[in-house]
């Protein structure tokens, strides 16, 4: 990206209008290159910053869960059934926000679970946008048969409900961590080769990539350093607003009882337990891992929210 | 543009086609619905004979060449658990889901376009912020948990509202509210993002030059041409909510073709399952035809297009 006439120009955001512009003060520039107004815009976002702590947050305890969790998920502490939060009467000490109908702790459930949940977002946009990358590029590469069969199929997928395809294919594999990762990549690489063929199609035409067909460079050398360099900020805000929506799919899957199996902490398993006892007045093991599955996502969200306005200044008004 | 509608309809038979195709497959590779219907001590001699009588004992490929004749005069086949044909059992359920989609489609609409134009009108003020910072909520909460809490707040701690089943509007309220909210949530955004983009546009700074109020540039040039784009992802919004609403019917107990199709998972109930996946597929691109049509008939620049 050192040749700074192939990156698009990143605008500086629109602000309120009392926003002055940035002084001396920030980096010790008075004005802002370019390549610094994102770390900027990201700086003077307080909700952007705010939310990032707060992922980064849910990532640590994620990943640590072994050592954050109070106790083990999947353990039932017989004696400890359906107690309540830690401030209630009953509330008992290692089950800080109350345990579920068998004795099993909310609280390990949650952080075990947004494991599961930032697993699944990863692995299955990633591999979503492997397929989607390779099969976009081909699309807008190749042109001809190969393209029109590709976009049929994007067609196909596109015009379907993703929650419907993603139920009758766990219905067909049957429940499993792996088997669930590899469904919701099925349902999400559509969107991506088709924005990927966009990008392509826009920018194939263009001199610099001419030149470079001129200058003898093979198409794979063209794809990878031309297409593929240029179609990395459209990718990175699709992929931003794909992976919260498929941690939400993941948990609607696990809650109806065709994702993860039974015994692997999932947030949506442990909300759909919750929601059996829910009626006694028993609320909180269905309330608290919603609400932190709501947090995880929303933090996302807004991420996502900010890279697609920073990213794309045309988008820009219509944050 | 009769051209250009033909090749909708040709695509989209070509994707129930297809629809059909993946379903049939992947249900019948999937697992034997034998064992499930049968007594554990039924001889192999029954177990045949009911292979027989449901026609599994054919190669798939000839069960699928069977299954597209019949499909074709509206027979998908009759349930293996509940004797019935499956098409009318999703049928008879299927009023319940729209009701339940079309009544959450509209509480959505009729709050997320006031709400939408007057956070554009007042941006970056406490109002708009408010907007802002609920529809972030909206998007983010999963829907069944909102029912959930839905559930809690109103059915069990107040107990102002029924928590399951249908009859009544009392019934109706929760189950809709609930599956309103991520729609809600995201017309907001759609509606707030496309008056603040319009209002950039030439024709509203001339229509504001020629003297014109400020309520009926907001109301007739900017909504107007808000709403156009809007209508698409509107339309399309509810058939997806057609499939979406299969964890608010499990939550709120509603007796829907969503509940009716969970149902069908635990038995492995293929034709109801099929059938169930058809009516979707079908429903869904009906209405995206449906809201092509419209688009073009409403923006007369497509509509006067050669």
């Amino acid at each position: 990206m050192k040749n700074s006439i192939d990156t698009p120009a990143i605008h500086p955001p629109a602000m309120p209008s009392d926003y002055s512009p940035p002084t001396a003060k920030f980096l010790g520039y008075t004005y802002i290159p370019a390549e610094r107004q994102l770390l900027h815009s990201f700086l003077t976002n307080k909700l952007v910053l705010g939310a990032t702590l707060l992922f980064l947050f849910f990532v640590l305890c994620a990943v640590f869960a072994y050592w954050v969790a109070p106790v083990d998920p999947t353990e039932q502490t017989l004696r400890a059934r359906l107690r309540p939060p830690i401030w209630y009467d009953r509330g008992i000490s290692p089950f800080y926000l109350g345990t579920d109908r068998l004795g099993r702790d909310v609280l390990s459930n949650i952080i075990y679970g947004m494991r599961i949940s930032l697993m699944v977002g990863v692995l299955s946009v990633g591999l979503s946008l492997i397929i989607g990358l390779t099969l976009g590029l081909t699309a807008g590469y190749a042109r001809g048969f190969w393209e029109n069969f590709i976009m049929r199929a994007v067609d196909v997928q596109l015009s379907l409900p993703l929650i419907m395809v993603a139920m009758c294919f766990m219905v067909m594999f049957g429940q499993g961590l792996g088997k669930m990762i590899i469904v919701i990549a099925i349902t999400g690489w559509a969107e991506y080769a088709r924005t990927v063929r966009g990008t392509v199609l826009s920018i194939r035409e263009k001199e610099y990539v001419e030149a470079a067909h001129a200058l003898g460079f093979g198409p794979g050398t063209i794809m990878v350093k031309y297409l593929l360099i240029n179609s990395i900020t459209p990718i990175l805000v699709l992929t931003a607003v794909q992976v919260p929506r498929v941690i939400i799919l993941e948990a609607t899957l696990s809650f109806l009882g065709v994702g993860v199996p039974v015994s692997t902490p999932s947030i949506g398993m442990a909300i759909a337990r919750g929601y059996e006892v829910l009626f006694s007045g028993r609320w909180w093991a269905s309330i608290f891992p919603g609400i932190a599955l709501m947090m995880l996502v929303g933090c996302i969200n807004v991420l996502a929210d900010w890279l697609r306005d920073a990213l794309e200044p045309r988008s820009r008004e219509r944050a | 543009m009769t051209v250009y509608l033909l090749r909708r309809l040709y695509q989209a038979l070509i994707v129930f086609f297809v629809v059909t195709l993946i379903v049939f497959v992947v249900l019948h590779v999937s697992g034997d619905p034998i064992e499930l219907l049968m007594p554990p001590d039924a001889t192999p001699t029954d177990v045949e004979e009911m292979r027989r009588t449901l026609g599994l004992d054919k190669p798939v490929v000839v069960q699928y060449g069977l299954f597209l004749k019949n499909a074709v005069r509206g027979n998908l086949g009759v349930s293996y658990h509940h004797g019935q044909p499956a098409l009318k059992l999703v049928l008879e359920r299927l009023p319940a889901s729209l009701e339940l989609v079309v009544t959450s489609i509209l509480i959505s609409l009729v709050l997320a376009v006031p709400l939408g134009i007057l956070a554009s009108t007042r941006r970056g003020r406490l109002t708009d912020r408010a907007c802002l910072l609920g529809s972030l909520i909206g998007i983010s909460a999963p829907p069944f948990w909102i029912g959930i809490a839905f559930i809690l707040i109103f059915a069990v701690e107040l107990q102002w509202l029924p928590s399951s089943g249908r009859g009544t509007w009392a019934h109706l309220v929760l189950p809709a509210t609930s599956l309103a909210l991520y729609r809600l949530a995201l017309f907001l955004r759609l509606i707030r993002a496309g008056m603040l983009d319009v209002m950039t546009q030439d024709f509203i700074r001339t229509a504001r030059a020629k003297g014109v109020s400020e309520k009926l540039v907001i109301y007739k040039h900017a909504l107007k041409n808000t709403l156009i784009p809007f209508v698409t992802i509107a339309g399309m919004q509810m058939g997806s909510l057609l499939a979406g609403a299969i964890v608010t019917e499990r939550v709120f107990a509603w007796p829907g073709m969503g509940r009716l199709f969970l149902d069908s998972i635990g038995v492995m109930d293929f034709p109801v399952i099929i059938a169930w996946a058809l009516v979707i597929a079908t429903i869904f691109l009906s209405i995206n035809l449906a809201v092509d049509i419209i688009y073009v008939w409403l923006d007369p620049r497509i509509r006067h297009e050669k």
